[in-house]
């Protein structure tokens, strides 16, 4: 009753994914991550905050991600938000598992 | 550790921490939208818009936050708190209810913990511990041990860890100028080690001191006396106190709140076996195998179950029985569990707390329904709510959630209100037992933490019992139903009718079942209280004259004796007075011994024996016991005389079937003795006894100077306790009567068990129906303000107001008529439990049931007038417009 162990639904698991791989090139708080989401994609990929910020606490909670109060360049008070080794290690599971799905998706498509 | 940062997020204000990260996020990307050449003004509205709703993303992080359950919990509680202050009648009623089902449980749970279950405070291992005690073969019930037997099982057995011997024995205490009755008892020397208590000052017994005849006069005493008769001496170690007539160094103290080891009195005292012939006026048994008198406990080695000791000890009986026939045929050796153990008052209270049990937790089952009755009339008022926290959007979970948190919380204010009452009544069975001259009586309730967790177990269970049926019920509100009118019930036809129905018809069930059980136990009682014992229960008076301790040798203590009854008998209002070892109905043991007759032949593997009291002339005559042959006991029956005895007509049916006995003999521990009399049968020990043989002896052959004294008088113990004492002080001003008492009281006092029942099940089956009648009360009135509309326009239709008072009633009549039907068929199997508390009275006696039939019936009649009443007041054009 605690916390629901939902199977995490293919969007959100690829926003987890998304964030992941951002916060494995550095610590980034919640607007950065969005942004650089958004600027990598070529402004395709969309962060919606109602959908960012739950999904950065949920990783939080599970351990895959640490986050911390400090004051950015233009002095205001950020939450940064940093990988941490579990969270490195599904990182890489969840990309082979993309680069899979992707190929597969990739194979049927040709095929068809 | 992600569950330490769901605790930490749950208390951490997490709110303002997301509060400032969207703070964070917003002015980001304000900036954005600024550098890409939007006005600050429109940034920020595009930022917000962007942002989406603040509130929900903040809930769905919540969501994840975890622990929200805490969260809603504390909400929970705090409004239910609200609810539960906004209709404070409705709160204190079921409080009530709650705190005398639960308090009275808690109650029955702390008896049966500090009585059955862990009797003995201090002693450790008490789950090892298993009472142990003689067996007949041929015979039921149990008798004690002989010492010699008692050495060869600790010295031939290999499961039992320490053999614990002990005998309840008493002393007149006398200090400075202070005298009365203290209990002690004669223990093993390995005694204070094997129950793992150690005595605060001094020491315990020594191993060998429990051997030779009264070889070592050294006592323990307990705190309590240290304290308050030795003014809590610390010098006491060393010094001698008369116990039983002889000086005894006092060796140690025991430490505070160490009562012994016997259910229902504190000891003061404690000596080793070897005092045993001291204290037992001079019959010295340590080395005779056939004097059987200790009785005790064994301590079995971990992971030995009782039935593998038992299997062991029997075995080694088998043995004994082999290797002693002349002492040992038949006989046996039996383990008991604490809670049985038969030679304390645990073996008779068993019944009467098992009874107790059966009976709070019928009335915490109606104080449920009750609540549940309660929580349902609430819910119905509460629909409104109900419907509007639904349509706002309130899962069907949280509303039951909600419910169940008021539910919680009425319990627990109950269940702490429950301990309360559990502490008052904690030695409420100390009171109810009568007491025995001087002897300390303790039967205390124990609120262990098994007790409080037990009673914590029953909070939730009754909450889960009175809480989920409504719960349920009215968070499943029909949303298009509850915008239609709300008075337009039908009597008899409401969706929740049915199960507040239930609950009424468990309710009348219950309450039969404890009402019959009562009135067969008031029966019962009465029928006790008018049997006969055999003897005068009128007109005699009971007392003790203690010579022996007051250090009487025999030839001396027959002298007084003879003078006392000579002056007794010399007094204008007193008819004839005499002697006994024994009073019939104490909480002594008569002797017991094995038996020959002449021309009896006992099957081969069986020892015949029977209890015998030794009594003065004049004996019989006094206490009203009937000769049907032959004569009494005359003074000329002396040491010198031949030995003679008298027997009951229960032993002249079994060993000379049925003929007279008079004439022929009898041999009692080896002795011949002529027949002289012949006795109606009595009861000797209790009024539930079952007749076995019996006979007398004459005191003077069989010599004893701790006595009884019986006299017959019209005079009452007020009266005649001066005299006695003035005429034993013309004797020798050094002795003193233990206290009178009337022979009535002395049979009253073996009705304890009883009464204690009767007063729980009259106490409690009345609650019971008081509850049960509310309950009733309840569901009628309901039922009629819900149906004013059906009424009104019944009336409207031409019924009279006897028409209605007519539905109304029948149909709580109807409810009253299945309850009483579920509870006759339960307590037609119920009422078997009484068992041996039932006397003279059949567990289906057809009074008991129709009287509590009645009682029901009249209590439903008035739950059910006043609601029915009311339903013939409905003004028909109010109701039918409004």
């Amino acid at each position: 009753m605690l916390r629901r162990h939902r199977k995490p639904d293919a969007l959100q698991g690829t926003l987890d994914l998304l964030v992941l791989k951002t916060l494995s090139r550095g610590p980034h708080h919640g607007y950065g991550i969005a942004a650089d989401i958004e600027s990598i994609s070529d402004d395709i990929l969309r962060v919606e905050e109602g959908s960012l910020y739950p999904a950065l606490h949920r990783m939080e909670h599970l351990g895959w991600i640490t986050a911390e109060w400090q004051t950015t360049a233009n002095n205001r008070r950020a939450r940064l938000y940093k990988l941490t080794r579990a969270g490195q290690k599904r990182l890489e599971d969840e990309q082979v598992k993309w680069d899979r799905l992707t190929k597969a998706v990739g194979k049927v498509l040709r095929f068809a | 550790m992600g569950w330490l940062q769901r605790l930490r997020g749950t208390f951490s204000r997490s709110g303002d921490d997301f509060d400032a990260e969207a703070r964070f996020h917003l002015d980001e990307r304000t900036d954005e939208y600024v550098r890409r050449g939007m006005y600050p003004e429109d940034a920020r509205q595009a930022a917000l818009r962007r942002f989406g709703s603040i509130t929900l993303a903040k809930e769905r992080t919540g969501d994840a936050d975890m622990l929200r359950w805490l969260h809603d919990f504390r909400r929970d509680t705090a409004y239910a708190v609200r609810m539960l202050l906004r209709s404070p009648g409705f709160s204190v009623l079921a409080i009530l209810c709650l705190t005398l089902g639960i308090g009275a449980n808690a109650a029955v749970f702390s008896w049966i913990e500090g009585i059955l279950l862990r009797p003995y405070p201090l002693v450790v291992d008490q789950d090892r511990l298993f009472a142990v005690t003689g067996t007949d073969r041929g015979a039921p019930g149990h008798s004690d041990v002989s010492w010699p037997d008692w050495l060869e099982l600790q010295r031939r057995s290999t499961l039992v860890d320490a053999f614990i011997g002990e005998k309840i024995t008493g002393s007149t205490l006398s200090i400075g100028d202070r005298a009365e009755r203290a209990s002690g008892s004669m223990v093993s020397a390995n005694y204070f080690d094997a129950i793992g208590v150690h005595p605060m000052l001094g020491r315990g017994f020594e191993p060998g001191e429990d051997s030779g005849r009264n070889a070592h006069p050294v006592t323990v005493i307990s705190y309590q006396i240290w304290q308050e008769r030795f003014r809590g001496d610390p010098a006491i170690i060393g010094k001698t106190q008369v116990l039983a007539g002889l000086p005894h160094t006092i060796v140690g103290v025991m430490p505070k709140g160490f009562f012994g080891t016997f259910v229902g009195y504190a000891f003061q005292f404690w000596v080793p076996a070897s005092m045993q012939a001291q204290f037992d006026a001079g019959v010295y048994k340590l080395e005779d195998r056939g004097a059987r008198w200790i009785e005790g406990f064994v301590r079995l080695k971990p992971g030995v179950t009782i039935e593998q000791a038992q299997a062991e000890l029997s075995a080694i009986a088998a043995r004994l029985e082999a290797d002693y026939p002349e002492t040992n045929r038949g006989r046996g050796i039996r383990l008991w569990p604490l809670w049985q153990t038969p030679f304390n008052n645990a073996g008779a209270l068993l019944p009467t707390l098992g009874i107790a049990l059966v009976v709070v937790l019928s009335v915490l089952l109606i104080a449920c329904a009750n609540v549940g009755n309660l929580l349902l009339v609430r819910a119905f008022s509460r629909q409104q709510e109900m419907t509007i926290r639904l349509s706002v959007g309130a899962g069907r979970g949280r509303l039951v959630k909600q419910l169940m948190t008021e539910g919680l919380i009425l319990s627990a204010i109950a269940a702490a209100g429950g301990l309360v009452v559990a502490t008052w009544l904690r030695n409420a069975l100390a009171l109810l037992t009568p007491p025995r001259g001087g002897v300390l009586l303790r039967l205390p309730g124990d609120l262990d933490w098994r007790v409080l967790a037990l009673s914590a177990g029953v909070c939730v269970i009754a909450t889960l019992l009175f809480g989920l049926v409504p719960a349920m019920l009215s968070s499943n509100v029909d949303l298009a139903g509850a915008l239609r009118s709300q008075s337009g019930g039908v009597v008899g036809a409401r969706s929740r009718a049915w199960v507040r129905s239930a609950l009424v018809l468990v309710q009348v069930s219950l309450s039969f079942v404890l009402l019959v059980g009562a009135g067969l136990l008031i029966k019962s009682l009465q029928a006790v209280r008018s049997a006969s014992p055999g003897f005068s229960t009128a007109g005699v008076l009971a007392t003790g004259v203690d010579l022996f301790t007051a250090g009487y040798d025999p030839q001396r203590a027959r002298t007084f004796q003879d003078e006392l009854v000579d002056r007794l008998q010399a007094i204008g209002g007193v008819e004839s007075a005499a002697f006994s070892r024994m009073t019939p109905f104490s909480y002594r043991n008569y002797s017991t011994a094995p038996i020959a007759v002449d021309g009896y032949d006992a099957p081969p593997d069986q020892q015949p024996t029977a209890d015998y009291n030794e009594i003065g002339p004049g004996y019989l005559s006094t206490m009203g016991i009937p000769l049907v042959s032959g004569r009494e006991f005359t003074r000329a029956d002396n040491e010198t005389a031949q030995l003679v005895a008298i027997v009951d007509e229960t032993m002249a049916a079994q060993f000379w079937r049925g003929a007279d006995p008079v004439g022929r003999r009898v041999q009692v521990r080896g002795r011949w003795m002529q027949i002289v009399g012949l006795a109606r049968t009595a009861k000797y020990r209790n009024l539930l006894e079952t007749p076995k043989p019996f006979l007398y002896v004459p005191l003077r052959q069989n010599f004893s100077a701790t006595t009884a004294l019986l006299i017959r008088t019209p005079q009452g113990p007020a009266t005649l306790a001066p005299v006695l004492v003035r005429e034993i002080h013309a004797l020798d001003p050094n002795v003193a009567p233990s206290e009178l008492i009337t022979m009535r009281e002395q049979v009253d006092r073996t009705t304890a068990a009883q009464r204690i029942s009767v007063t729980i099940l009259v106490v409690f089956g009345g609650l019971a129906l008081v509850l049960a009648a509310i309950g009733l009360y309840g569901v009628m009135a309901a039922t009629v303000s819900q149906s004013t509309r059906e009424l009104a326009l019944r009336m409207a239709l031409g019924a009279s107001a006897s028409d209605l008072l007519r539905l109304v009633l029948s149909k709580g009549l109807v409810l009253t008529a299945g309850g009483l039907a579920l509870g006759l068929v339960a307590a037609l199997q119920a009422t078997r439990l009484l068992g041996y508390l039932l006397y003279k009275v059949a567990p289906h006696d057809p009074l008991a049931f129709a009287s509590a039939f009645m009682v029901i019936a009249a209590a439903s009649l008035v739950a059910c007038v006043v609601p029915a009443w009311r339903a013939t007041r409905t003004d028909p054009l109010r109701a039918l417009r409004g």
